[in-house]
This record gives C-alpha cells, structure tokens and sequence, in this order.
C-alpha cells in the first residue's frame, strides 16, 4: 500500500469524487488557483476546471450558504472553509440553516453539503488563529461531525462523506497534513460512527480524535514502559458517536482518559466522559479525567502556547494517578 | 440550447396581459388576503399559535412577482411566507394544516407558519432568520447554472434584511458568478418597528443594486402588474444568462409585525392612507373600469376563494397531529 501524507489522502478523495460525480464540486477561497491554503485542493482546478473548483470572494456566510442552496439544488458542493475560525462567520448557516432544514421542512429537503475546515493549534498562531471549534458542531443535531487522524481514515471518512445526504463538518487538523501513513489506493470508504481501536490494552482507556490520538499513542508507548497497558481509541467522527466502543473498553479497563484539543470546559470530551459515566459507571475504578486545552485564548508565546495545548506527558501524568 | 427557447419568453408575456391573466391575479390576491383574515381569526381562537406574520397589504408583490414565473422557477422566502407559498401553486390545505401544526401541513407539522416548505412547486422554503434566505438563493442559483438549465430563483426578503452581511454578500457573489436570481426587497418601511431611515443609510433601497453591478428598479409594490412587468423583464434579464436584478416594490403591511404586534409605532392616518391604496381595491377597479368583469363575477371569485379557504381550516381541523415518534425523524438524513 502506498505511503501517502494526510494532505494527499484528502486530494486523492476529492479527484476521486469529482471523477465519480458530475455533481461534486469544490468551492471556496483559495482553493483553485492557490491549490488550497494547505493545498488540499492543489491541481484540482487543472484537471476540473473552474466550474468545479470555484475560488470564492472572502464571504465565508455565503460561501457555505450558497454551497447550501446548491446542495437545495441538487449539486453535491464540498466547500472548504481556509480555517474553522472562519466557520463562526457562517454559524448562521450552518446552524439555523444547514442543520435545520431537513427537519423544520418535515424531511421534505435535504442538504448533501460537506464543510471542510482545518483546525488546531501548535503553530503559533495566536487566538484568532488556533480553535479546535468541534464542540460547537457537536452541540447542533442535524450536522455530522468528522474529525480523522489518519491519512487512511482522512481519504476513507471524506469519500463517504461526499456520498452521504446530511451536512458535514470534516475537521483537519493543521499539524496532520504532512503526517505520513499507509492509504488504500482507489476505492476507499470508512463508515461514519465507527471507532478505531488503534492499541488494545488492559489498564486504562485513552479516548481521542484527531492530533490527540498520536499524543495518546506516544503517551501508551510511555505508560508501557512503566507497566501500564494503556487501550487507544480513535472516535474519527464525533456526531455519529461510537459510545458503544468505548463503553466497551472501559467495562474492561475501568478507567478512562478522554483527550481533546478544544477547551476543556465544555468540550467534546465533556460529553463523552458524560456518556460513559451514565452506561459505565458501575465499572468505573477512578473518575473519568479529562486532558484538553487550558480555558484561554490561545497565546503567541511558543511556551506558553505549549503549556495550554494537551501533550503526551500530560496524558502519561493523568494516567499514572489513576492506575 | 435551453436559454434559447425561452428567448422571447417575456416579450411575448409582455404582450399578453389579457383578461385571463388580470382574473387570475385578481383571484391569488383575494386569495392571500382572505386566508390571512382567516389565520387571524384562527389565531385569536387559539388554533394556530406561536409567532404568526401575516401578508395583508403586501397581495400585490407575491402575486405580481410568482406570476411572472415558470413553474419550475424557485422561490426562497422568509417567515412571512403564507402568501408567497400560496401564490407558488402551495395547496391552501397543506397550509392551513402547516399552520394548525398537522401532520398533513407542508412541513408535517415540523415547520409551523414559518417554515413551509414544497419542493413539488419548488418553494424553497421559509426562513426566520433575517437574510438567511439570500445565500441560499444564490447558492440555487449556481445549481441552475451549473446544470445549464434555465430556471430562475426569485428571492423575497423585508427591508429589514439590507443591513444584514448577507444581503451584500449574496449580490456580490451572485453579480460576479452571474447567477439567475431575482432578489425581491418587500419595502413595508419598518424591520418590526423599526422606521427604514432609521436602518439603513440609503433608503432608497433599489440604489444598492448599482454597486452590485446588476440593474435594479423600484416599483410600486401596490400595483400587481408594476410588479409583475419588473420580474417579467428580471427573469428574462437571468435567462438569458445576464446574471441577478434587485427588485424594490414599495408595500405595506396593514398588521403589525407579527400577531403579537399592535404597531403602536406608525399612526393610524398612516395606514389609512396605504389602505385606500389597497392592491386588491385598484385591480378590481381596473377589471369593473375596463369592462373585463363584473361586480357579480369578482363576488363570485370572492366566494370560491372563502369556500376553498373554509375546507382548508376544514381539513386542518379533522387532520391528526403528527404522531410522537416523528418528534426524532428527521434529523438527518438515514
């Protein structure tokens, strides 16, 4: 199987779709000529043309909200947000629109629109810059919620997205994109709401997403040198939700760390730690921890920025006290 | 191609304002302007609740501008919408039933006053949300465009909806890729109670069209067949692939802003004054003035569009509510 980064597993799908589907098309700023300001898109617009892989005017309301209208239309759009800060321009449509009109229209409407949006700190960035905005997603019905990890799971995750008929928002992290990792050529789909229990282990359950599931890895590596067989599950998609796969664990494990890189404080992890405190907590051992960013605006300062953000030491800490 | 065969289209409708269409205007209007009184009165019997925004007055801009559609044209609207949906070919049934909230109303009882929604009339849809219609109605737009075919999206939105980013950003978007979309600015001079000049730097609203680069016009949105003239020669302006038009028709509301709003902020002078302009008043002059009817006649209408209205509060009433396990379908597409 050929070794391909997160960025090209992302462009692979898309040519893959726009090949299969007259009706796919991208659309948003940057994304033709620029290839993308991760270049996800790159050599798109050479291939599909304008009329596929439109560059957008800075209007990030109407960019997703016309991807909206056209979803209405039949069209199957992906539009690329050039990061998820900018997706709060678009709340708007994407909540009280995208979100709703499947159900407020009785099921008479649908919208197939899939909202791709990079996100993440660790680049210095600063505040305006460096959301993980995941639980704003989670907390609206009606969206799904898709965050892989892996270039396999990024290709897998975006193509059946693409194919499905609810709106999507696919969070990329920043840091992923140059990430390496074995991709199945061709014809590639990984089904929403499916964990992926990447490390099996005995003692303690790490739950993550995204970027956290390589600290969660590094961090099981560590434990195992103390003697603490750490199970890693990756959640690739937060809305559907794969409680099931991790109550599983835990009722083996009895003990769970969820980690996270939104604020801890009401946080995507909140609500799976809730979760498995209402089906598991008589197999609990010790109360489930969170390891999420620090509640503030993230900072320019490179160690100020690192202290905020979950790390792998972070989670190997946490994990020594409960076990 | 497809735009070629609807070249002429509004030069030959142009030419046939005739006595059959001025009749079915007439009818649309009386029709609005009736299921209105009746939601009114339902309202106040408790049948209908929640927030409830009537059309009275405004007869003249839903009927002149739907009429001048195809069918398979698209209409995005507000939460002011009855009258829209109506005109659109909506049945008053499945209205009524929407209002009563029944499982047998457009949305199944999911939508309320508004959220209609009927895709086989391609009626887009009601949105509450101040603008919120506009990008999708660009975003219709780019699908018709994109498919080569040549529908056109006629977009109605309150003067309240200028100051909003939407509003700007849709008609850049929809200038610059083109887009057959007719934006239709109702100008009833207040965003809930608040007076036009007090919103928006340029009241004169159809000015906002010229920076956009797309002709833009005020009509008088009292006059059915102002209106109709203007979104006749917009939707040939879109079909022939010249891209948007914003249209302003000057209306008014004769209800407050909504069934809770006693519009204590405008004088009663005032509403006389737009009353004795009233759009259904003047085109059933012109019928009786130019001999197309006769009093007898247009009474006659009067009563079929009561008999139709009272079978919709009829069906709405006997309908079922929609049933417990439909409160979590829906939600997403399975």
């Amino acid at each position: 199987m050929a070794q391909i980064t997160y960025r090209e597993a992302l462009n692979q799908a898309l040519r893959e779709e726009l090949e299969r589907d007259e009706r796919v098309f991208i659309m948003g700023e940057e994304v033709g000529y620029f290839g993308g300001a991760f270049k996800v898109t790159d050599g798109l617009l050479a291939v599909y043309g304008e009329k596929r892989v439109r560059d957008t005017p800075i209007s990030e309301l109407t960019i997703v909200g016309s991807g909206i209208g056209a979803a209405m239309g039949g069209l199957k759009p992906i539009v690329e947000l050039m990061t998820v800060n900018f997706a709060l321009l678009a709340m708007d449509q994407i909540v009280n629109h995208a979100a709703k009109i499947h159900y407020m229209f009785g099921g008479h409407a649908k919208v197939p629109i899939v909202i791709r949006a990079p996100q993440g700190a660790g680049h210095q960035l600063g505040a305006q810059h460096s959301q993980s905005l995941e639980a704003y997603f989670l907390h609206s019905p009606g969206l799904r919620v898709v965050i892989p990890a892996t270039p396999a799971d990024a290709k897998g995750l975006l193509k059946t997205c693409i194919r499905q008929e609810n709106p999507v928002i696919f969070l990329e992290h920043e840091s992923l994109y140059g990430v390496k990792g074995e991709v199945p050529e061709g014809e590639h789909l990984v089904p929403l709401g499916r964990a992926n229990v990447l490390r099996v282990g005995k003692d303690v359950t790490i739950v993550a997403y995204s970027k956290c599931v390589y600290d969660a890895l590094a961090a099981a590596d560590a434990l195992e040198n103390e003697g603490i067989d750490a199970e890693v599950i990756d959640l690739r998609t937060l809305n559907p939700l794969d409680i099931a796969t991790v109550i599983d664990s835990v009722k083996k494990t009895g003990r769970a760390i969820v980690v996270y890189e939104g604020w801890r404080t009401g946080g995507a992890g909140a609500e799976i730690a809730a979760q498995i405190y209402e089906a598991a907590f008589d197999h609990l051992d010790a109360p489930v921890e969170r390891v999420a960013t620090l509640d503030t605006p993230m900072p320019y300062n490179k160690r100020l920025e690192r202290a905020a953000l979950p790390s792998a030491a972070d989670i190997v800490k946490v994990a020594e006290q409960l076990v | 191609m497809a735009l070629e065969r609807e070249k002429h289209l509004a030069e030959r409708a142009l030419l046939t304002i005739d006595e059959a269409l001025l009749m079915d205007l007439y009818r649309r209007m009386v029709l609005i302007r009736r299921f209105e009184d009746k939601v009114a009165e339902m309202y106040s019997r408790g049948k209908i609740t929640g927030f409830c925004h009537l059309y009275a007055g405004e007869e003249a801009v839903a009927v002149g501008a739907i009429s001048a559609l195809y069918d398979k044209d698209y209409v995005v609207s507000t939460y002011r919408e009855h009258g829209h949906c109506l005109t659109k070919g909506a049945s008053p049934r499945a209205v009524m039933a929407e209002l009563f909230g029944k499982s047998t109303g457009l949305s199944g009882g999911h939508g309320g006053s508004m959220h209609m929604f009927d895709a086989d009339r391609r009626f887009m849809g009601g949105y509450a949300i101040v603008g919120g219609g506009l990008p999708l109605a660009a975003g219709l737009g780019l699908s018709i465009v994109y498919k080569e075919e040549s529908e056109v999206v006629c977009c109605f939105f309150g003067d309240g909806a200028l100051p909003q980013g939407a509003f700007h950003e849709s008609l850049n978007l929809a200038s610059l890729w083109k887009l057959p979309v007719i934006f239709v600015c109702e100008n009833n001079f207040y965003g809930m109670g608040t007076l036009v000049q007090n919103a928006i730097c340029q009241e004169e609203l159809y000015r906002f069209a010229e920076p956009y680069k797309m002709p833009g016009v005020r009509v008088d949105g009292m006059d059915v067949l102002a209106v109709y003239q203007a979104v006749l020669e917009a939707a040939a302006h879109a079909r022939e692939g010249h891209g948007p038009s914003l249209i302003e028709a000057v209306t008014y509301r004769y209800r407050g802003h909504s069934m809770s709003d006693p519009a204590e902020y405008r004088s009663k002078r005032e509403e006389r004054i737009w009353q004795e302009r009233d759009p259904i008043k003047k085109l059933r002059a012109k019928l009786l003035h130019e001999g197309h009817s006769t009093d007898t006649r247009l009474d006659d209408i009067e009563r079929e569009v009561v008999a139709s209205i009272d079978d919709a509060v009829e069906f709405a009433e006997q309908s079922p509510e929609p049933s417990i396990d439909e409160l979590g379908r829906y939600v997403y597409v399975e």
